[in-house]
């Protein structure tokens, strides 16, 4: 199980890595008579796979229909790319069907992970360097200034999380660049990720204060901020890891929500979030059920990596949208 | 006990006070304000016209301060969005949001805590299955549940896709108004509840093979305790204190929930009227929304605190003291 969770992990962490080199067009591009068009089917036959090309018979409709008598080869490892269809031949190759303006679900869906998977482990890094620092500082001082960041970071804790991300949002102007809403979003999940990670950390440095190894370091001259990042901080090390593996889908999920209610990025910009509001259209839905791509690409993550925590005995807690 | 009760008390009055205040000044911080609504052609005396109507001329402080003075009188002023008092229409909200929560953690408690009572105590076919299917929950987060079930519904026509009535049910029989509302229910507080419901399961099937580890266990097998008996009235109530623990962080994870559940299912509760508050920059209304917030979370971390207290004596004195 633990197996199956890293590999799936690795497989998606992959994809997204090399996405340029994996997707068999560009992300942006509108093919403009393919709207809402289905996925191609491969066929194999003689002289390797192949598709047929697609031809829009009805826009109104949305219909379309495979031109069985042509044959249109994938083409393999050319500009650039693992496999294409080269237009001219009778491509483009789509394989989770195109979306509103004609543009490849796949290439986008793998695109969008680039940003939603680095945004969430940036975040996932950020809250959990702030809440080692805070709770190894509240742990090691003990006393007063323990009991102010104690009380503060269990106050952050009730918040529900998400209220706090979107009046956060919120507050910023409604559009702003993308670059500038993956700096905001990344501070924002970090600033609401660190009390769990703090709490932990606190708990864990008050204990190892007290042991010997730790009056060592101070007698062998060892000043208080060296004692506690290089003797007291790595003994939490391995809480660390736990609390990266809750807080990685708990962003993925966040930047999904803010995204899906038009509180993320920008519509242009594909992330799994912004992919997801083409979802919401129910009847859209029904007709093109591959708009559910980006929701499957979620689900595939939080499973892989809920199966690497499960294994380890503890029970997953999904307790935030 | 009594002082228990003042603290928790003492808890709820900051939280609530804190929270509306924050998001007070949040979004008087944001640019624009409800003047943004009169259009660009609004004159200079019109805007300042308007401003002075809301308070919105004076400094923060003087703003907060005037709200504070007449929050505790219940009067939370007026929206802008609506043009009615806050009162009535968070109010309102406020009642569907926790006649869908009440509804979701029923559902999550009577699917959740007999499925890990099951698993945690057998081992076979029927428990793997049950630990695979909650794994699989526990990965689907509310929002894409939503999403799929509204999906589900627009194929099969089930349920209705949305909303919590479906015509402006105003003249019909209030027998029938119920009807029409429990009609609408079970999508959305299944999307709130399957997630909730696994997380309890996966909690409650641990705790109980803990439980059943126990020598006092053994001594009870000894005295020819039979099997029936065994779990439900020696292993469970020792097991179902992580359940009661969790209680009143479910709680907060339902208000946080169903903001996205009632984004997707259009149903007309607190999270959506707080989503377009602050869209609008209405910011009375965004105050009134965040101090019912944290009313509910108060009441929430208060149930779970006696719902421990009931299953742990242990807890019931470190309440008391």
């Amino acid at each position: 199980m633990r197996r199956a969770g890293l590999a799936l992990f690795a497989l998606v962490v992959a994809v997204a890595v090399g996405a340029p080199w994996l997707a068999p067009n560009d992300p942006e591009r509108a093919f403009s008579n393919l709207l809402y068009a289905p996925p191609t089917p491969v066929h194999a036959g003689a002289g390797g796979l192949y598709i047929h090309p697609q031809r829009l018979v009805s826009r109104l409709e949305r219909r379309f229909e495979q031109d069985t008598a042509r044959r249109a080869p994938l083409q393999w490892l050319t500009n650039g790319r693992l496999v294409s269809v080269d237009e001219s031949q009778g491509g483009p190759l789509l394989v989770l069907g195109a979306d509103v303006f004609g543009r490849d679900t796949f290439s986008r869906l793998i695109f969008g992970a680039r940003t939603s998977l680095a945004l969430a482990v940036l975040a996932t890094a950020g809250a959990l360097i702030l809440g080692a620092l805070v709770g190894g500082v509240a742990g090691y001082a003990g006393g007063r200034v323990d009991e102010l960041l104690s009380r503060f970071s269990e106050f952050v804790l009730v918040l529900p999380a998400i209220y706090v991300a979107l009046a956060l949002r919120a507050v910023m102007p409604l559009v702003l660049p993308a670059e500038t809403v993956f700096v905001a979003l990344t501070v924002i999940f970090a600033l609401l990720g660190w009390p769990i990670v703090a709490r932990g950390v606190r708990a864990i440095v008050a204990s190892e204060r007290d042991r010997d190894y730790a009056a060592a370091a101070l007698a062998a001259g060892a000043g208080p901020v060296r004692t506690l990042v290089l003797h007291l901080l790595p003994a939490a090390w391995s809480y660390l890891t736990v609390q990266a593996t809750l807080l990685l889908p708990a962003f993925i999920l966040a930047e999904a929500t803010l995204s899906y209610v038009g509180l993320g990025f920008p519509d242009t910009v594909p992330t799994w979030g912004t992919m997801l509001q083409d979802a919401a259209n129910v009847s859209l839905v029904a007709e093109a059920p591959w708009m559910l791509a980006p929701a499957a690409a979620i689900f595939i993550f939080v499973l892989a990596v809920n199966l690497t925590v499960q294994s380890t005995g503890r029970a997953p807690v999904q307790l935030e949208p | 006990m009594i002082r228990f009760l003042a603290r928790r008390l003492l808890f709820a009055l900051v939280l609530v006070v804190a929270v509306s205040s924050a998001a007070l000044f949040l979004t008087r911080l944001a640019p624009g304000d409800v003047t943004s609504q009169l259009g660009p052609f609004a004159s200079p005396q019109e805007i300042a016209r308007v401003r002075a109507q809301y308070g919105l001329d004076r400094p923060a402080a003087g703003q907060w301060a005037a709200w504070v003075g007449r929050a505790v009188r219940f009067e939370f002023g007026d929206s802008f969005l609506y043009n009615r008092p806050v009162r009535g229409l968070v109010g309102r909200a406020a009642a569907n949001t926790a006649v869908l929560a009440v509804v979701a953690l029923t559902l999550a408690t009577l699917i959740g805590i007999p499925l890990g009572v099951f698993t945690g105590s057998r081992s076979g076919v029927a428990a793997t299955l049950v630990r695979a299917a909650s794994l699989v929950c526990i990965s689907i987060p509310p929002l894409l549940t939503s999403l799929l079930l509204v999906f589900v519904a627009s194929r099969t026509r089930w349920f209705p896709t949305g909303g919590m009535t479906s015509v402006q049910a105003l003249d019909v029989q209030w027998s029938a108004w119920i009807a029409d509302v429990a009609a609408h229910l079970p999508l959305p507080a299944l999307a709130l509840a399957l997630p909730i419901a696994a997380t309890f399961e996966r909690l409650q099937a641990q705790s109980m093979s803990d439980a059943l580890h126990q020598p006092f266990l053994l001594a009870a097998i000894a005295r020819g305790v039979s099997a029936r008996d065994l779990i439900v009235r020696h292993a469970w109530p020792v097991s179902v204190r992580p359940i009661c623990a969790v209680y009143g962080i479910a709680i907060g994870a339902l208000l946080s929930g169903s903001f996205v559940v009632e984004y997707v299912t259009a149903w007309p509760g607190l999270g959506r009227l707080m989503f377009e508050a602050l869209r609008a920059r209405d910011i009375y209304l965004v105050a009134g929304c965040a101090a019912t917030g944290g009313l509910f979370l108060a009441f929430g971390s208060l149930v779970g605190d006696l719902l421990l207290a009931a299953a742990d004596p242990r807890a019931r004195e470190a309440q008391a003291a």
